[in-house]
């Protein structure tokens, strides 16, 4: 399988307010918010580490679950975080990680919400 | 309001927490609008290194949503480099300016910098009104170029149209403009005092009858049975609430680093060129007296039959004389709407005809 590299989208607003990671997107003002492990996952969208790796270091390694199942997820998750124009997704490392934004939605933690502002 | 916004909002009033910032970022303006509440002199404005120290410390303080207003924004040359800033810090943008000096460059960088929101006011669709108001020949024209360069980009632009006695029949036309433009339209019937508390320029807002009839506008203000309704009792869930969200989970700077709890609520709340934003947020004894307020202590207005529908404002009261006092021109809208006088006229009413009856107990002794 190749790898994935995930980078933050640029044409956003993001601020962690009590472990929350919320989000408005300038495109279509859409207001999200992730939950701890998308949050998580957000963070460390550095363009460089690979999705794997950052399953592997902040979803296995801070909680019981199938690392299958977690990558499965996972990768679902930041594919949706693209279609939104939250999270740039690539199969090669994202020369530049620009200022970004988030939004949720894992199977395995829960969060999600997107509604237009 | 949607429930995540609700969310958010009722997470940073239950932590304290300041989640929209209004900083202006200069009083200038190429415009003299007749309204206008502002000084329009430089008494020595923050620097660019002060405004970005303050939107770092106000980032830090978790705010997310700022408004970069003024006076108009791009007097300021170093503009741009203000709002690359405040992108770099992740703050959900709006900008608030009268679009006369956006050009293709402007547009550009707005677009490419994620703005979310462009508001504008445009007074009328007539040039002959709008430019009367704005005392600026031509500022239509360029406003409304201005819009349609951020419209072809994809910003959201938001035409706010601020009714008064000069632009009264014009707001129909103003909003056939913004649906042509693709924009979206705001109407607000208020005329502020001056930020010095001069109030000379209220004269300038519409009369009460003009107010009625714009309430019952069903393309302003959509359910007009609904809008206009008489209010309900008011229950304890009403009078232990606040009033808005200035001073508790917003505030405003002025471009002289002046933190007030909102830009209509001019009271002195410390300065952030000498006080950390986050000191002032946390301890300022101003700040924590509006927080203080519930419907419950205001004296003439716990007694109104309009307190849990009022739009009263606490700054306008505060201009007014206190801010546990009426805003008499919220009392104003209240009354046009529903026609039902608020406690705040009914007490002036009666003191107005105090003396004749005293006078004429007085003469038959």
């Amino acid at each position: 399988m190749n790898a994935i590299y995930i980078a933050r989208g640029t044409k956003l607003a993001g601020r962690k307010l009590k472990n929350q990671m919320i989000i408005m997107t300038a495109r279509d003002s859409v207001l999200s918010s992730l939950n701890e492990l998308g949050t998580a996952i957000w963070d460390a969208a550095d363009g460089v580490t690979p999705l794997v790796e950052i399953v592997d270091k902040k979803v296995c390694a801070e909680y019981s679950v199938d690392r299958a199942e977690a990558l499965k997820d996972a990768e679902e998750f930041v594919q949706d975080l693209a279609s939104d124009g939250i999270l740039i997704v690539s199969d090669k490392p994202i020369a530049t990680s620009p200022d970004g934004n988030e939004r949720t939605r894992m199977k395995l933690f829960e969060s999600t919400q997107g509604e237009r502002s | 309001m949607g429930s995540l916004m609700q969310e958010l909002n009722q997470t940073a009033l239950d932590n304290g927490l300041p989640i929209s910032v209004q900083l202006d970022v200069t009083y200038r303006c190429n415009e003299r609008c007749v309204h206008c509440y502002l000084d329009h002199d430089d008494h020595g404005e923050m620097t660019t290194a002060e405004i970005k120290d303050v939107l770092d410390q106000v980032a830090d303080a978790g705010v997310f949503f700022l408004t970069l207003s003024g006076g108009e924004v791009l007097m300021r040359m170093d503009f741009f480099e203000i709002l690359e800033h405040a992108r770099a810090l992740l703050f959900d943008v709006k900008i608030k300016t009268n679009a006369f000096m956006i050009r293709e460059k402007e547009a550009d960088r707005i677009r490419d910098l994620g703005v979310r929101t462009v508001q504008v006011s445009i007074y009328s669709h007539r040039a002959e009104v709008h430019d009367a108001i704005t005392k600026l020949p031509g500022s239509l024209k360029r406003s409304i170029a201005g819009i349609r360069l951020l419209q072809s980009r994809g910003v959201k632009v938001i035409i706010a149209n601020v009714l008064m006695r000069q632009n009264l029949n014009d707001y129909s036309g103003v909003k056939e403009l913004a649906q042509e433009l693709g924009a979206e339209y705001t109407i607000d019937p208020t005329i502020t005092p001056k930020m010095d508390g001069d109030r000379s320029i209220l004269p300038l807002g519409i009369e009460s009858t003009d107010l009625r009839q714009v309430f019952r506008n069903p393309d302003l203000v959509g359910n007009v049975e609904e809008f206009c309704a008489p209010p309900s009792p008011p229950n304890d869930d009403v009078m232990d609430e606040t009033a808005c969200s200035a001073g508790h989970t917003a505030c405003y700077i002025s471009p002289y680093g002046e933190l007030f709890p909102c830009v209509q609520f001019p009271l002195p709340s410390g300065n952030v060129r000498t006080q950390k934003f986050i000191d002032i947020w946390n301890n300022s004894a101003q700040l924590n007296d509006v927080r203080s307020i519930r419907a419950r202590d205001l004296p003439v207005c716990s007694t109104c039959s309009h307190v849990g529908t009022c739009t009263r404002c606490p700054g306008l009261a505060y201009m007014e004389g206190s801010m546990r006092g009426p805003s008499t021109q919220d009392c104003e809208k209240s009354f046009a709407r529903t026609g039902i006088a608020s406690a705040n006229m009914l007490l002036k009413a009666s003191r107005r005809v105090m003396p004749a009856l005293v006078q004429i107990a007085g003469l038959a002794q």
